[in-house]
């Protein structure tokens, strides 16, 4: 067979096959995967999405303040599907947060940044970050004027650090405002440096993940119970029982994905906002000034903390906190089982509302700051701090369940 | 309890999603445009190249699209909705010398995306809103957008409104004066009725011009969300063939 012949070349020179049964045909995942275990590959599909599209835009876009705004009208307009492609870009932007979000809330559930996955967690949190800069820099590149009001907004948090701010703002900004100058440094690291340091950051979490192998809804291990030829008993290759489980996730995902993008690429103003489709005017504010609705939990608590002694940079440092206290989140965890199914009652209600006050913190930071949404937001952020910080208590003294020595079916 | 926890989320987030508020005493009337409507898109493309391309511009939209999109022939153009050009591919620029700004005190906004950053219920609102106000350079102010520059350009056929106050006490019992609707002062050469339907057409219009492909758009979808569908009953098929092995 020519085909084997190919490959057998192949494969003196480069371990291609020795790759494929590593990584995929012979990596064991335990067979009890649920629910929350498609959105790791569903990020995966979204950040294709995103590599392709994003690759089509910037074809066509023009990362100039003069002419951004209109070259994004041109690829809605004029450029052959220029509109699919910048709407399959900006609702992926969208549903690239709502995935990470639940993948990351899976890891909560079932403890899957437990030892010995903390490096696993680390990388996963790198990329979250990192995502967070994305998501920020390419909503500033159409140029509209939430793009620009906002990017003045979050930009300028920087200068409330003691003595550096102003001119690392300026740094940042490359102008005395946001300026051309802004949209070109903020183009480039959207669509080189940081998709660059997303990718190298993916291949390390999925490294790490096949190094120390998935966890699952039980949070056991299973290399402990082996068969003859020394796979998992309670393990099944990835592929081809993960790879037709995750396509049936994706065709689920795709469903909802394409119903937003054909009828309501919009989304009622959330992924897309309706000041974004006037230009940026440096003279005109929009009415209320908030970010897209995936930073909004963040951009709550950053309001939520009042000035203090003349300065305003305590809200900044409690958003920076609540991203890094993530990283800790592994050593914070005492308790002596992983997954929900076998905790106690305390773990329960604190995750649940640590859940239920990231949601309102996210109301609170679409709504202007009147009414009940100051001191909801407040509240909430006390609420998403404790569930780090009494972390190490909580998770001591709740009781546990007997864990099982196999999982406990599949779905 | 997992089950719950989905529940939670979903009623939180149609809890959280945005809905454009009221603001002041009369709130946005309903639009009832359809682009699916190609007539009342043709009507709206004349009315708008009567009344409105003179000052505002739709400069990312093209004659020739715009002929191709609403069902009109390209030879109809010039002369009756092609004022500025003779070419049917440039995009559909204003009258307006660039030193128009001295005349209203600001340039007349392009309307290209005007649906899209206001919706239509404002734009509908906003063009059934003028009322008379002796203080305003023109005579006229706005319900809906105070102190606009724009003059009542369509006067003629709607009349001249006049703002009805009543006195609405506050919390303190202080006098307050209410707006509570505009009457017809002046009737122009319109019933109510026809100036609604005049004013819709052109909404309908700007909507359209707001994303040309939105009915595209739309109609294309139903078909992918068919094959969507399908593709996850053969997908799921397959996951329970490959997995019959698993116990």
């Amino acid at each position: 067979m020519a085909g084997e012949r190919l490959l057998g070349w192949i494969d003196q020179r480069f371990p291609l096959t020795k790759l494929w049964k590593e990584q995929v045909s012979e990596y064991y995942a335990p067979k009890n995967f649920n629910f929350w275990y498609y959105f790791g590959s569903l990020a995966m599909l979204i950040l294709v999405n995103q590599l392709v599209t994003g690759i089509f835009l910037t074809m066509n876009y023009k990362p100039s303040s003069a002419e951004a705004f209109s070259s994004v009208e041109y690829i809605m307009r004029d450029v052959n599907w220029g509109w699919l492609i910048r709407y399959l870009h900006s609702t992926g932007a969208s549903a690239f947060f709502i995935v990470v979000y639940l993948h990351m809330f899976r890891a909560l559930l079932y403890g899957s940044h437990r030892k010995p996955r903390e490096l696993l967690w680390i990388f996963g949190c790198l990329i979250f970050l990192l995502l967070m800069a994305e998501g920020f820099m390419g909503y500033v590149l159409p140029w509209g004027n939430m793009s620009y009001w906002g990017a003045q907004v979050i930009v300028s948090l920087f200068g409330s650090l003691p003595v550096v701010g102003s001119s690392l703002v300026e740094w940042i900004r490359g102008d005395y405002y946001i300026a051309d100058a802004t949209l070109n440094r903020f183009f480039a690291l959207h669509v080189a440096a940081l998709p660059l340091a997303l990718v190298f950051l993916v291949i390390a979490h999925l490294m790490a993940l096949h190094e120390v192998g998935s966890n699952n809804p039980d949070g056991i291990d299973i290399k402990k119970h082996k068969d003859a030829q020394g796979h998992p008993l309670d393990g099944i290759p990835f592929h081809p029982y993960y790879t037709v489980k995750d396509l049936v996730g994706v065709a689920g995902f795709l469903l909802v994905f394409c119903a937003v993008i054909f009828f309501a690429p919009t989304f009622g103003g959330l992924f897309l906002e309706s000041p974004n489709f006037e230009p940026a005017n440096a003279l005109q504010t929009p009415p209320h000034i908030a970010p897209v609705w995936y930073f909004t939990p963040f951009y709550a608590m950053l309001r939520a903390v009042p000035s203090f002694a003349g300065t305003q940079v305590w809200g900044v440092l409690v958003m920076g906190a609540s991203i890094v206290v993530l990283f800790f989140l592994p050593w914070l965890d005492r308790s002596p089982v992983k997954s929900i199914r076998y905790r106690g009652p305390i773990y329960k209600i604190m995750l649940a509302i640590f859940v239920l006050s990231f949601l309102a913190l996210g109301v609170c930071g679409l709504k202007p700051p009147s009414g009940i949404y100051p001191t909801l937001a407040k509240v909430c952020t006390v609420l998403y701090f404790a569930f780090f910080l009494l972390m190490p208590w909580y998770t001591k003294f709740d009781s546990v369940k007997q864990v099982p020595e196999r999982v406990t079916g599949h779905v | 309890m997992y089950k719950s926890w989905l529940l939670i989320t979903v009623a939180l987030f149609s809890a959280g999603s945005v809905t454009a508020e009221e603001e002041g005493g009369i709130g946005l009337q309903h639009a009832g445009t359809d682009i699916a409507n190609s007539e009342s898109l043709q009507r709206g493309a004349r009315n708008f190249m009567n009344y409105c391309s003179g000052c505002h511009s739709l400069k990312y939209l093209r004659y020739n699209r715009m002929a191709e999109d609403l069902k009109i022939p390209e030879s109809e153009l010039p002369g009756n909705l092609m004022f500025t050009t003779d070419k049917a591919f440039e995009t559909i620029n204003s009258a307006m010398p660039a030193d128009s700004e001295s005349w209203f005190g600001k340039q007349p906004p392009d309307l290209s995306l005007m649906a899209r950053a206001r919706g239509t219920d404002y734009l509908f609102s906003y063009l059934k809103g003028f009322y008379v106000d002796k203080t305003r350079p023109w005579g006229v102010n706005n319900l809906y957008l105070p102190s606009t520059a724009m003059p009542h350009v369509l006067q003629y056929l709607q009349g001249l409104q006049k703002p009805v106050y009543k006195n609405e006490p506050d919390a303190q019992g202080n006098a307050r004066m209410v707006l509570t609707s505009l009457d017809i002062m002046t009737p122009g050469v319109m019933k109510p009725e026809e100036y609604d339907q005049f004013v819709r057409d052109i909404v309908n219009f700007l909507d359209y011009a707001g994303e040309p492909v939105k009915e595209k758009r739309q109609s294309m979808g139903v078909f992918v969300t068919l094959f969507l569908l399908v593709f996850l009953v053969f997908a799921y098929l397959l996951k329970k063939e490959y997995w019959k092995d698993v116990h």
